[in-house]
């Protein structure tokens, strides 16, 4: 194809893409609108499987059979959301085993808040509200998002975190109403994960390595920046409610403005724990490869099974 | 059933019987749940915490009639969470550790059949609470069944390696096996009320079943050359305290609290 063919492809492209319509898998799309997806999808994907990870640390330890039951089934529904938008990369031409790949060899990268350790039965909690409301706010925008199976996926996964973003806040709200360890618990746990959550909606606009071509292209919907003011603002009130302190003392109404202030993010932090640095990076790697490693045999028998009885059925 | 129920001493057996039931699926329950995050791929993570899920649920609703049972006195939690290892009445094949996902697969076919067999009639039990409770129960468990034997199948005639890991797994466990068949003096008792079911007679049925499946499977039926019993009585394995240090360790710490 020429040169002149591209452009005029891409100018019909962006002019669909400006009047909302939704590009669907065997449409035409830039190269790098198809990366740039692959890139976001499956990060996403990754997130979801990897966040399985610090709250099956307390599968076990859950305190009561409910809660057992129903963090359980959140952390379940955390794979199935994998699930999903692995399927809904896969449209876009790159195998399951090769985004496995990425995210074992370090090549893609998942939500670095998952970095940071579960260390108490609050942290579930604050996972629940702010992790995840982290996540809804996010994913309410992205429902819009151009690339249709990923405007899709993320319906139906904005569902199931609406639920999952109130299970947390139950717990925080037992925790608020329980006696002192139980307050001090509930504390702790937000002051640990509020910072992180913020940083989740990624670097302010002006450092964001991607975001304009996703504005763009309506990958991306809103900027981090306005995302994060969003949590903000939602959040706040619901810190109120807990009776808990402010983990950050800039926390303030501004009437001018109609909007939380609040101070500055940690931005070493932010990108010592991308590279490396956060307490659970190697762990939550290895314990994906250890997985995958220990079941290969099974995946093996799997397919064996499979032609044998497929040669059976053809003989 | 309340009038059967009228005698005190059945109805601490009957109490007793139910917590026995809560803990066998209790304890399965959490030994599943180990597996989330853990499977040999996603889909299977999310089948087995499907399946544990439906033990928890299972030892819930036994765990509230039991609660029911001791007129209030304790709650779910406080029989799931607050007693002693000896006071678990569990099968022992229940809280093995799981193994690797041939072991797990071994044991599930061992309770899946078992299961089928034993909820069938539980579900006509005298005792209309646990009756429903197993009328409930059966419809989860022939999912379950039709899973365990399909990997049952495919690990036992996929490769050579799935084939010895499956075969090195029942073996593991088989000596677990005869005490699901055997019935001390509660459950006689309770079989003479109509309320429990006599395992007993289940045990030809239960063989006829395996033996089908192991065959298709290229499994050999392991030769029954040892037993372990005792859950019942309490008489556990080592595994079960650490079990319960991990599955108790909130209620443990801090005590006579809401979460």
């Amino acid at each position: 194809m020429n040169t002149e063919d591209t452009a005029d492809l891409e100018q019909a492209f962006q002019i669909r893409i400006d009047k909302e319509e939704k590009i669907e898998p065997k449409d035409w799309m830039p190269g790098e609108y198809r990366r740039n997806l692959i890139r976001q999808i499956s990060q996403h994907a990754h997130s979801e499987v990897i966040g399985m990870q610090p709250e099956g640390n307390w599968l076990t330890r859950a305190p009561t059979l409910r809660r057992k039951a129903v963090l359980l089934a959140k952390v379940q529904d955390e794979g199935g959301h994998g699930l999903y938008l692995y399927s809904s990369a896969e449209t876009l031409g790159v195998s399951r085993a090769e985004m496995i790949e990425a995210l074992q060899s370090g090549k893609a990268k998942y939500a670095s808040i998952f970095n940071y350790p579960t260390l108490s039965w609050a942290d579930i909690g604050a996972i629940g509200w702010l992790v995840d409301g982290a996540a809804i706010v996010n994913q309410i925008s992205l429902q819009r998002t151009s690339y249709g199976p990923y405007a899709r996926a993320m319906v139906r996964i904005c569902k199931e975190e609406s639920f999952h973003q109130r299970q947390g806040y139950e717990i925080m709200l037992s925790l608020s109403r329980g006696n002192q360890a139980q307050r001090e618990m509930a504390q702790d746990a937000l002051n640990r994960w509020w910072w992180p959550s913020l940083m989740m909606f990624g670097p302010h606009d002006a450092d964001s390595a991607h975001s304009a071509k996703s504005m763009r292209w309506k990958i991306k919907r809103e900027t981090n920046d306005d995302l994060r003011q969003k949590f903000v603002d939602q959040s706040v009130p619901q810190i109120d409610v807990l009776k808990l302190e402010y983990p950050d003392p800039e926390l303030k109404w501004n009437e001018n403005r109609g909007h939380y202030d609040f101070g500055e993010l940690d931005w070493d932090e932010f990108y010592a724990v991308i590279k490396g640095d956060g307490h659970c990076n190697r762990e939550r790697i290895q314990h994906h490869v250890k997985a995958h490693e220990e079941g290969e045999w099974v995946r093996d028998a799997l397919k064996a099974y499979d032609a044998k009885k497929k040669a059976r059925h053809a003989a | 059933m309340k009038l059967i129920m009228s005698d005190l001493r059945d109805k601490d057996l009957l109490l007793q019987f139910t917590l026995r039931l809560g803990d066998d699926a209790l304890i399965l329950g959490h030994r599943l749940s180990e597996w989330c995050r853990n499977g040999p791929f996603l889909e299977e993570d999310i089948a087995l915490s499907n399946i544990a899920l439906d033990y928890i649920g299972r030892a819930r609703m036994h765990y509230s009639y039991a609660s029911d049972l001791s007129e209030g006195e304790k709650s779910e939690d406080d029989f799931a969470f607050l007693r002693e290892c000896r006071d678990y009445q569990n099968f022992l094949i229940n809280e093995l550790p799981r193994g690797d996902f041939a072991q797990t697969m071994a044991r599930q076919l061992i309770l899946d059949v078992f299961y089928t067999l034993q909820l069938e009639q539980m579900s006509q039990s005298k005792d209309a609470t646990l009756a429903a409770i197993a009328g409930k129960a059966i419809k989860e468990t022939k999912y379950h069944l039709r899973r365990s034997t399909d990997w049952v199948l495919r690990l036992g005639d996929g490769t050579e390696e799935s084939h010895n890991r499956l075969q090195a797994g029942f073996d593991a466990i088989w000596g677990y096996v005869p005490e699901m068949f055997e019935q001390d003096e509660v459950e006689e008792k309770l079989v003479k009320l109509g309320v429990a079911v006599n395992t007993k007679d289940l045990k030809p049925e239960w063989e006829k079943q395996i033996g089908a499946i192991l065959k298709e499977a290229t499994i050999d039926v392991p030769q029954q050359e040892w037993t372990v019993r005792g859950g019942r009585a309490g008489f556990h394995t080592e595994h079960l305290g650490h079990l319960l240090s991990e599955l108790q360790y909130m209620q443990r710490s801090y005590p006579g609290l809401e979460w």
